[in-house]
């Protein structure tokens, strides 16, 4: 279980919830954030930075919004465009900067 | 030597965190000293996170880079106060953060509170997480216990105490004798009391759940509360806080299991007891036009032989440092000390739970920390003062002429080693050292090589 960024998030990233992320396991793609789900400790203190309220606990994230849940487990675990494999586990998002790239989900999402 | 020493009092996650953006800041060439009293570092990650949250207790993993840095020292076993003080600190370091956390428990201020058998939540979770200070523990012939308060502190409380030894024993590091105590525990039923209804509680959801997974415990609380709840008024988390306490009054209820009852708008008027706890007293509450909360009238008296008070923690004042007593944090300007004339207390900062007050979860330190390093950094970039730029080895000297011995991170790392040892001759991933004698015979161990 992990704290998941959802649909909310596409074109916005606010980022602050990269700031206030203990063990610095959200990651940003080119339209997103990413929430590594086996980097994250379940502390929640990313939940309320968000300006569209778009983190929630896995559980209990809302109806329309579960592809993301394990779309966020894929940015890591599938190979990104312009990529020649998957990011895996980087172990920080301030020390692997911007991803530049989405999963397919999001690149394909329709502009907020 | 580098340009400029920074002492940072306190390695929880608020001092770790400044220390992290010291080193990681760009601007200036900073080495940064980490004291802290105990041998042990990360606060209450180690001596305050339940020890059934294993997962959010990795944030060591993490943590533990800030103290490897290179242009970082840790220096445990050093007191504020009686060791060092403001002044050393002052005549020796080009800028002070403190971050000493917020140690000291809330008081319900009512009659019996002193009574044997009435702790505070400080108190049981820092014997249970083996804390070296802790005294005590509880009476394990206790039946009936209170928990007071609304937070995830009092959640943690009553979960810990109605865990099986085996579950204790497998996801955690508490140290034997406290597994013991916990496993002859007699209790049955654990009352939560609430001042307020479920949709004003500060617990978190994914605290509720758990309680719902308890194989062998059940959640009881009154439907009709539930049903009465504002949740038109409520927030994000107030609503899902609702949701998680419908789903737990679903479900049944079996015989023979043990209880956590929440209570609300219940405010606690009295502890009964001829020299120990009998019972609690508590005065049914209701909210007035106006907002504020007022008692009925109406009293209950639960039998318990047990209260645990989780209402809230306040700062303990840093010797020679402002305090405002009301608020229990030391007043600041973006983490710049302000003096009671308001006036900045040069190169004197503060970030954590001394500065804001207990609240927000770990990372929100990180946030908080970087706000006062950023003010420091301005500060030294735009000083009038001379540099000082101690080096290391001078503050040895100097710490060893006062008669202090610091613990050292490669004494920790003996801890560390040790109590992952002690955990694996009983399959399990740590075993705590619970005692001063032990925790610094392996800390100033002489080091090796």
């Amino acid at each position: 279980m992990a704290y998941v960024i959802t649909g909310s998030c596409i074109d916005v990233l606010d980022k602050s919830c990269m700031e206030a992320c203990p063990v610095d396991c959200i990651y940003e793609g080119a339209r997103k954030m990413y929430v590594h789900p086996d980097e994250c400790i379940d502390c929640g203190a990313c939940e309320p930075e968000c300006p569209v309220e778009a983190i929630a606990y896995e559980d209990e994230v809302e109806p329309g919004q579960q592809q993301h849940v394990s779309d966020n487990g894929a940015f890591f675990s599938a190979v990104l465009s312009g990529r020649s494999e998957p990011l895996g586990m980087p172990g920080g998002a301030r020390e692997l900067g911007r991803v530049g790239a989405d999963t397919t989900l999001v690149e394909n999402a329709c502009h907020a | 030597m580098p340009d400029f020493r920074v002492a940072v009092v306190g390695s929880g996650p608020a001092g770790l965190y400044a220390a992290d953006e010291l080193v990681r800041q760009q601007e200036l060439d900073v080495e940064v000293d980490i004291f802290d009293r105990l041998p042990t570092p990360y606060g209450l990650v180690r001596y305050g996170v339940a020890p059934d949250h294993a997962r959010i207790k990795t944030v060591v993993r993490s943590l533990r880079r800030i103290l490897e840095h290179a242009r970082v020292r840790y220096l445990g076993n050093v007191h504020l106060g009686s060791d060092i003080d403001r002044a050393f600190l002052e005549e020796n370091y080009d800028a002070t953060v403190y971050a000493t956390g917020a140690s000291r428990d809330r008081r319900l201020d009512v009659p019996g509170e002193d009574l044997r058998g009435v702790c505070s939540a400080t108190q049981l979770v820092s014997w249970y997480s083996a804390h070296p200070d802790a005294r005590g523990g509880f009476d394990p012939a206790a039946e009936s216990v209170a928990v007071i308060g609304a937070g995830n502190v009092a959640l943690d409380v009553a979960r810990i105490l109605v865990k099986t030894r085996d579950e204790l024993a497998r996801h955690t590091d508490m140290p034997s004798h406290v597994l013991d105590q916990l496993g002859a525990s007699a209790v049955r039923e654990v009352h939560v009391f609430c001042r307020r209804g479920p949709e004003h509680a500060k617990f978190t959801a994914k605290e509720l759940r758990e309680l719902g997974d308890l194989p062998a415990v059940d959640v009881v609380l009154d439907p009709a509360v539930l049903a009465r709840a504002d949740a038109a008024a409520a927030d994000k988390q107030a609503r899902a806080n609702l949701a998680a306490f419908e789903d737990l009054a679903k479900r049944t209820r079996r015989a023979d299991t043990r209880k956590i009852r929440f209570h609300f708008w219940s405010k606690p008027v009295g502890i009964l007891g001829d020299g120990a706890v009998e019972a609690l007293r508590v005065e049914h509450t209701a909210v007035d036009a106006d907002g504020s909360l007022r008692g009925t009238g109406e009293c209950a008296t639960v039998a318990v032989q047990l209260v645990v008070r989780s209402v809230g923690y306040r700062s303990v004042p840093v010797p020679d440092l402002p305090f405002d007593d009301r608020q229990g944090t030391v007043p600041h300007d973006r983490g710049r000390i302000v003096d009671p004339a308001g006036a900045i207390v040069p190169r004197q900062y503060v970030a954590g739970w001394l500065k804001r007050g207990p609240s927000g979860v770990i990372g929100t330190n990180r946030i908080d920390s970087a706000e006062t390093v950023r003010s420091l950094v301005e500060d030294l970039k735009t000083a009038a003062v001379a540099r000082k730029g101690v080096a290391a080895e001078t503050i040895d000297m100097l710490l060893a002429g006062r008669g202090v011995r610091p613990v050292h991170y490669d004494g920790w790392l003996r801890i560390d080693s040790d109590e992952i040892a002690r955990g694996r001759r009983s399959s399990r991933e740590r075993t705590k050292i619970p005692d001063w004698e032990t925790l610094l015979q392996l800390g100033l161990a002489a080091r090796s090589g």
